[in-house]
Parts: structure tokens; sequence; C-alpha cells
């Protein structure tokens, strides 16, 4: 058999936000929390903000693609006191409401856990409903829901639900474990399974849609995200992409799973190319679902601070990867940068192996690439936890290295961080802060000539599963089609 | 800081100095490393 390679191109990208105030509670650090102190509960949610902030806030528009991730350079901080215009959809996605989402949550749900509360379920239909992505079989899937009473006696009784509320505090369904003894099927695992699931399925519909994209022609799906779908037997199983196919039409096609914390999404994006590539699949759709775990993992630093909760959002990422076609920017294969095991765990040694390899191995130089996408956690989350600006630290990283091989002075470093860097905007969710969050930007660029090249590097913190003291990273390179 | 002798923890931040690398240096300069981890604060 003879056939020649193709060359990869990333055809599409779309995001999706929820926000999800009444979710805080159930991130892992305040669910932990309110567990040693009911009183952390009343201290959140005092500090949720309104949908209309969230929409407002300068981080999540520069998410959806209202504003360029460099125009948050002129916008004073705090971003949070910023009163500037609330759109729910921009450019690459949108900010779904919490009342949507939770109906949402019971459309995606096909084994009967979520259960909502009947005046609660037809308000959301309502709203749903006006929803362009969403269809009448997906609004037949909501139900007439459940008397409040009902969802009341289902949390206290003796395989206890867990309740739903909204940002108020009002009780409009519950959660319910899938079996009795299982942790795996327990409903706080499920809910964050679910949640993934339902994210990353807007995403792909989102992407599907506006793109014009036939679902039936995607043979194969890759899912980025880190949730652990399985039982007891088999926990982290896996294969949400096949569900997330399952609910976006895409009727030909199967999936797999692909998991490296944060670092899921490059190595799938490459895994994506490669398979097109090597014309195994004529398309390959990537999807990263949304971290409910961390939801408000950083809001003791913010009621310290007195502002608001500001990990109230679900994020999620879908890509579409496809032959040439002239136009799309094009995945650059064969200068993929990786973390081996060898290299060390030096931030020198590792950036040199994301950074610097890939580079040398076309000839270019550091400031060949217009913008460097990295970790892009926002920083206004992570200072006052004490977490610090970590795209900042990671860009530091990179024009020390371009100092190093003389490519820039060290003066010139600042600059350089400022001119291929960018600000952190990405709500901290895991896998989907990881370099995608600027796939949309770099692809619109890429597209109209005012890039040439993006880089797009990630590390996974894989010493939190306590299997290696290592971490990992993955890059690779988008070019401009000419 | 003389380290020769003494016992280390070394707390490292993926972002930053990872774990095993200030547990590298510590070693080098003669120090017991009785616990290195790395930690993301992200």
């Amino acid at each position: 058999m003879t056939q020649t390679l193709e060359q990869p191109v990333i055809r599409g990208v779309r995001f999706f936000l929820a926000h999800t105030p009444g979710l805080v509670r159930y991130g892992s650090k305040p669910s932990r929390d309110i567990a040693r102190d009911a009183t952390v509960a009343a201290a959140i949610g005092s500090h949720l903000r309104s949908y209309e902030a969230a929409v407002a806030y300068p981080p999540n528009r520069a998410f959806l693609g209202h504003i360029h991730p460099d125009a948050l350079t002129s916008i004073p901080r705090p971003w949070f006191t910023s009163d500037g215009p609330g759109v729910r959809w921009g450019a690459h996605g949108e900010l779904m409401p919490e009342e949507e989402f939770y109906g949402l949550l019971k459309i995606c749900d096909v084994f009967e856990l979520v259960r909502l509360e009947a005046g609660f379920i037809e308000a959301a239909r309502t709203a749903l409903a006006a929803h362009p992505l969403l269809t009448a079989a997906d609004l037949k899937r909501l139900g007439t829901g459940v008397p409040e009473a009902a969802i009341v006696a289902q949390c206290g009784g003796t395989m206890p639900a867990l309740p739903l509320y909204l940002r108020n505090g009002r009780l409009i369904g519950c959660m319910q474990s899938a079996h009795e003894a299982d942790a795996s099927l327990a409903a706080d695992v499920l809910l964050e399974n679910l949640a993934c699931k339902a994210s990353a399925v807007m995403a792909l519909r989102t992407l599907l849609v506006q793109e014009q994209l036939d679902p039936n022609a995607i043979p194969y799906v890759l899912n980025s995200g880190e949730e652990a779908v399985g039982d007891r037997y088999q926990r982290g199983g896996g294969n949400l992409a096949k569900a997330v196919a399952e609910m976006c039409g895409c009727q030909s096609a199967t999936g797999v799973d692909i998991k490296g914390f944060c670092c899921g999404p490059v190595h799938a994006l490459m895994v994506a190319g490669s398979l097109v590539s090597a014309r195994v699949f004529s398309q390959v759709a990537v999807v990263g679902g949304c971290a409910l775990a961390k939801l408000g993992m950083k809001y003791r630093g913010h009621l310290q601070h007195d502002q608001p909760v500001l990990e109230d959002v679900l994020a999620a990422v879908a890509m579409l990867v496809g032959p040439d076609d002239g136009q799309a920017p094009r995945l650059r294969l064969d200068a993929l940068g990786r973390h081996t095991v060898a290299a060390g765990s030096s931030q020198k040694a590792i950036f040199e192996h994301l950074v610097s390899g890939p580079l040398g191995r076309l000839g270019l130089r550091f400031t060949d690439v217009d913008k460097y996408a990295t970790e892009l956690h926002n920083p206004e989350v992570t200072e006052p936890a004490g977490s610090g600006n970590v795209p900042q630290l990671n860009y530091r990283v990179i024009a020390g290295l371009a100092a190093l091989r003389k490519e820039i002075t060290p003066a010139q470093v600042p600059d350089f961080v400022a001119t291929h860097g960018m600000p952190g905007y990405s709500p901290t969710q895991g896998h989907i802060a990881s370099a995608v969050p600027f796939l949309g930007h770099a692809v619109d660029g890429l597209r109209d000539g005012s890039m040439q090249r993006v880089m797009f590097l990630a590390k996974g913190s894989l010493f939190l599963g306590r299997m290696t003291q290592m971490a990992d990273g993955m890059s690779l390179i988008l070019e401009r089609n000419l | 800081m003389q380290l020769q002798g003494k016992k280390v923890i070394a707390l490292g931040e993926r972002d930053g100095v990872q774990g095993s690398a200030i547990a590298e240096c510590a070693r080098s300069a003669g120090a017991e490393v009785v616990l290195e981890t790395t930690y993301c604060f992200v």
C-alpha cells in the first residue's frame, strides 16, 4: 500500500462557558471546607457574582472572542469591577446562565440521575427553547419534573442525593447516586462527569453548527478532559468522547479519551493531526469538557480580599482537525515539542524541549513565533490566593531562553514578554486553561494574516496522581496556510 | 547556607522550581532529602 501523507489543519475551534455560581459549593475545595465548617457555604454565597457580571467580565469576554487577550492590558484591574457591555454570544462561543445549564444537565443525563423541580423545568424549557443549538428532541428529554417535596425527601433518604441550588439558594433539583456503595458512581462524581459531558457537547455543537459541518462526516472524536468516568471495577475507564459524539448527532463516529492532566488537549491535537495526516480518518474532532472540581478552588483568597469568587464558570472547548484546504492554519507535526522522561525537571530543561528544540528543527528564532500560548490562567484568580501570575512566569522563562541564546538582549525581555505573550484570561479549569484558550484567536489571526505562526505549549502535573514525580509537557506550532 | 548533614523537605511548584530539582540541588550540597514533592496551584 502506498500513499502520501496529508497536511493536517485546524478547521475550526469553539468554546463554551456556563456561569454556575450555585455549583461552586461542589468544587473540591469548597465542598471539603463546607463539610468541616458549614458557615463557609454562606460566606461563599455572599460573594457569588450575577450572570450579568460574569458576562461583562473582561477575561470571559476574551475567552469567548469578544475582545483579543491583548486588549486586557489596557483595561485597569481589578477586572471584576468592569461594567462593560455584557453579551452572551461571542465570536467563539457563549456563556450560558445557570438555570439553562441545569436544564442541559438533565438533557444530557441518559440514566435519569438528575431530578429537577417541575416549576423550574418549565422555566428552563422556555429559556432553552430559544437556544439555537438545542432541538425539540432535547427539550423532550427535560421531562416534566418532580415536586420539591420529593427532592427534599430524596436528599435526606437512605441513599442521599446531592441537592442542586441556584446562586440565590433556591433548591431546584438533585443529583442521585447510581450505586449505594460505589464511590466512582457517587452523586458528586457523576455530577462532575455529567457537567464535563454537557459542556463538551455544547462546545462541539457550537462548532458543528457555526462552521456548517455535517456531524455524520466526523468519524472520530477525541476527548481530552480529565474527569474519571467509570465504575468501581474500572475507575476512569473513560470514553466520554463517544458519549459526546452521541449527543452531537455524530452517528458515524466513535472515539476515545486521551488523558494527560492539563497537557491532554495538546496531546490530543497531536494525535488528531497524526490520524488525519496518515489518512486513517478524514477529520477528527477534539473536545475537552469542564472541570467542576475546580470551581471555587481559590475562594479563600478571594474572600480574604473581599472580592467575588471568580471561579464560578465551567469551560469547554471543541476543535476540528482536517486535511489541508489551503486556508486553515497548518499543524506542524514535524516540529512537536516533548518533555521527555530524560529531560529532567528544571524549567530550563522543560522549555528547551518544548520551545528551543522545535524552533531549532524548523530553523526558526524565538521571535519568529508571533505568540506563545502557554498556561493562560487568569492572574486575578490566582494572585489573591498567593499562586502568582502563572502566564507571566512562563513567558519570562521563554524570554530568558531567548536571551540565553542571544536572540534578544536581557533588556529586551520585558518587550518580548509583552509582544509574544499575553495576559492570562482563562478560567482555572484544568486542561482548558493550558494553551488551547488562545486557539480561537490564533485561528482568526492566522487566517487573516495578522499572525504567521503560533506555538501552543502545555504542561501536565502528573505527580498529582502519585504514580511519578514527573510533570509532562507538549508543544506544537500552527502556521498560516499560504 | 550550609546544607551538609541537614535534613531537607523539598516542596516544589510546577510553574516555578519543581521538587525534584530542589532535591537534586540539596543532595549535591550534602543534605538528606527526607521528602520531595511538587504541587500545582492551578
